[in-house]
């Protein structure tokens, strides 16, 4: 059926609305992190700079704050992307393949833990590391992490796991090869694909993850980049605009790269378990 | 391998769903043990632990001893005009974004499913927000809403609508709608690819055969299409009010709660009592109230969605 020719013109005028409102945001950020001090401050500014500049980046380069922050990013979203996938893959076989309990209490769990506010979870987590002595550290900050983006990877997993065949597992058993064989030589292999989205997945939420990271760490030389980002906003961004949105724009990269290869993982992930990251 | 008694004891197709791992348990716990930890210990203690906390006088400081209290962070809670106030504004940016969110959502949803050119340019965007920090997209919005060298005063500028900047996140009259744009932007992505998805889930042939019947567009609308995706509706939208109601770092960047406390979500006024006054009880009893705020709506939202169903 084909609708009729004013019901399209309504639809695309509709569309390109949406199109505005999503982009442009993320089309002045960009503009901003690229246009020189005197362009930032005009009272009507440009859409696009009219000189290109990348003044802005070696400002916030400049700042060693920025590397660092970027890199202990770094290493707490990989530790937390390796971390959670290998403690959730042997569990999410669990989950996929029995019918039994741990089924719905676990899926029960991932809900309930959606209601409460993290304000109730992070205060005992604060004294709990602080007693540990892990406050101030990565490795308290990697802890909580790994446990707050493990009920997505479980669902993500156990939904991959769900999807293979289990007579590939009963053809396997019946000709005499033991449990831990079929694991590795039929699952794994099959799980692949989903391991690589759940790297990326826990990787992604632990580089864009503030709350948690807010608490727990105070030094400075320990901040993750939206740590520093958030300071920044605080302290001067809003009079140094451009190095601010550059910065801003370095930080975004890594999350939007990653999303765009994911992309259709994802979608198919949330349609199983409908969790946010 | 050693078939569970209980397992032999139901129909057969129970009984190999039932097979390998649950018929080995001590395999079983093996797999589990490793994230059953790490959950125990870092979510499931600290929530109860939290819980607790609502119910003691404790604050923040190296070996601070603290006792049980009853109610009296409650009876405080009602003298504090800041938790009034903060709840207030809680449900009232809960209940907007959400709603805003959804019917936004939705249009798009539609819209991407009707076979439109300028996907390939639609449907990234779509999801984009969604991938980013919400710290970044706070510095995105703050950027736009700049009284003096954002895009929204120059826009209104050239316009000739204003002579003189608006200070939006500074308002006490604006700020308040201004994040609320701001949540929305950031959450329409996953309501959109989940009103999405179960779009597609409609069958075709069910709109062919109502437009044959001569429905209208929003005939086959009500008649079809939303009794399809109606249960996902249902679903991302309850999804969506906890998350909106429990959100910190969007609002913490882009105001702090400010002007004068307008935007001061119950989570920022939370976060503020813990970490800037100390007052663990405190902010935990606060955490408490939210629970049980959140889980009242759900009920009533539940129950009217129940009824509904039951008359269709």
């Amino acid at each position: 059926m084909k609708p009729k020719t004013g019901t399209r013109i309504a639809q695309y005028i509709a569309l390109g609305a949406y199109i505005i409102f999503l982009g442009f945001p993320l089309l002045w950020l960009f503009s901003t992190a690229f246009k020189s001090p005197p362009e930032l401050t005009k009272l009507i500014p440009t859409i696009l700079p009219v000189n290109w500049t990348l003044e802005n980046f070696h400002i916030a380069f400049g700042q060693s704050n920025l590397f660092l922050a970027l890199r202990n990013s770094f290493i707490v979203a990989t530790a937390t992307a390796i971390i959670t996938t290998l403690i959730s893959a042997p569990a999410s076989y669990v989950l996929a393949r029995s019918r039994s309990r741990v089924r719905t209490v676990s899926i029960g769990w991932i809900l309930v833990s959606q209601v409460f506010p993290f304000v109730l979870i992070v205060i005992p987590v604060f004294i709990l590391l602080k007693n540990l002595g892990l406050i101030n550290t990565l490795v308290g900050v990697i802890l909580v992490y790994v446990v707050w983006a493990l009920p997505f990877t479980l669902w993500m997993l156990q939904s991959y796991i769900a999807a293979i065949p289990r007579e590939l597992e009963e053809a396997a058993e019946t000709d005499g090869a033991s449990r831990a064989v079929v694991l590795w030589r039929i699952i794994f292999p099959l799980l692949a694909p989903g391991v690589v989205a759940t790297i990326m997945f826990s990787f992604i939420s632990a580089w864009n993850e503030f709350f948690f990271a807010l608490v727990i760490i105070q030094d400075p030389a320990l901040e993750t980049a939206p740590l520093l980002l958030a300071r920044y906003v605080g302290a001067e961004g809003l009079v140094n605009l451009g190095p601010l949105a550059a910065t801003a724009l370095i930080t975004t990269l890594p999350s939007l790269l990653v999303f765009a290869i994911i992309q259709r993982k994802l979608v198919s992930g949330l349609l199983a378990g409908s969790i946010k990251g | 391998m050693a078939q569970n008694p209980v397992a032999l004891a139901r129909p057969r197709r129970r009984q190999s769903e039932l097979r390998a791992p649950a018929s080995n348990s001590r395999g079983m716990w093996l797999l589990l043990v490793p994230s059953l930890i790490p959950v125990v210990v870092f979510s499931v203690y600290p929530l109860v632990n939290g819980v607790w906390l609502g119910f003691t006088d404790a604050r923040a400081g190296r070996n601070v001893q603290f006792s049980f209290n009853g109610f009296d962070n409650y009876v405080k809670m009602l003298k504090d005009e800041l938790f009034w106030s903060s709840f207030q504004i809680g449900l009232v940016w809960a209940f907007s974004v959400t709603a805003i969110q959804f019917l936004l959502a939705l249009g798009l949803a539609l819209l991407l499913n009707s076979g439109l050119k300028l996907q390939w340019l639609a449907r990234p965007l779509a999801l984009v927000p969604w991938a980013m920090p919400s710290v970044i997209v706070a510095i995105l919005w703050k950027l736009i809403y700049h009284p003096d060298a954002g895009i929204l005063n120059g826009m209104l500028h050239s316009l000739g609508l204003i002579t003189d900047s608006i200070n939006w996140l500074g308002s006490f009259e604006l700020a308040l709608p201004a994040v609320i744009i701001v949540g929305v932007w950031a959450g329409m992505p996953q309501t959109t690819v989940t009103l999405l998805a179960a779009l597609q889930g409609t069958p075709a042939e069910l709109h062919e055969a109502a437009s044959l019947d001569g429905a209208g567009a929003w005939r086959r609308f009500t008649a079809v299409t939303w009794p399809s995706i109606a249960p996902v509706a249902f679903a991302i939208t309850a999804l969506d009010f906890i998350w909106n109601f429990n959100s910190f770092g969007l609002v913490f960047v882009l105001t702090d709660g400010g002007p004068g406390g307008r935007t001061l979500l119950p989570m920022l006024f939370a976060y503020q009592r813990a970490f800037g006054n100390g007052e663990f009880g405190y902010a935990s009893a606060l955490g408490n109230v939210m629970v049980i705020v959140i889980l009242a709506i759900l009920g009533l939202y539940l129950r009217r969605q129940l009824r509904s169903a039951a008359r269709a």
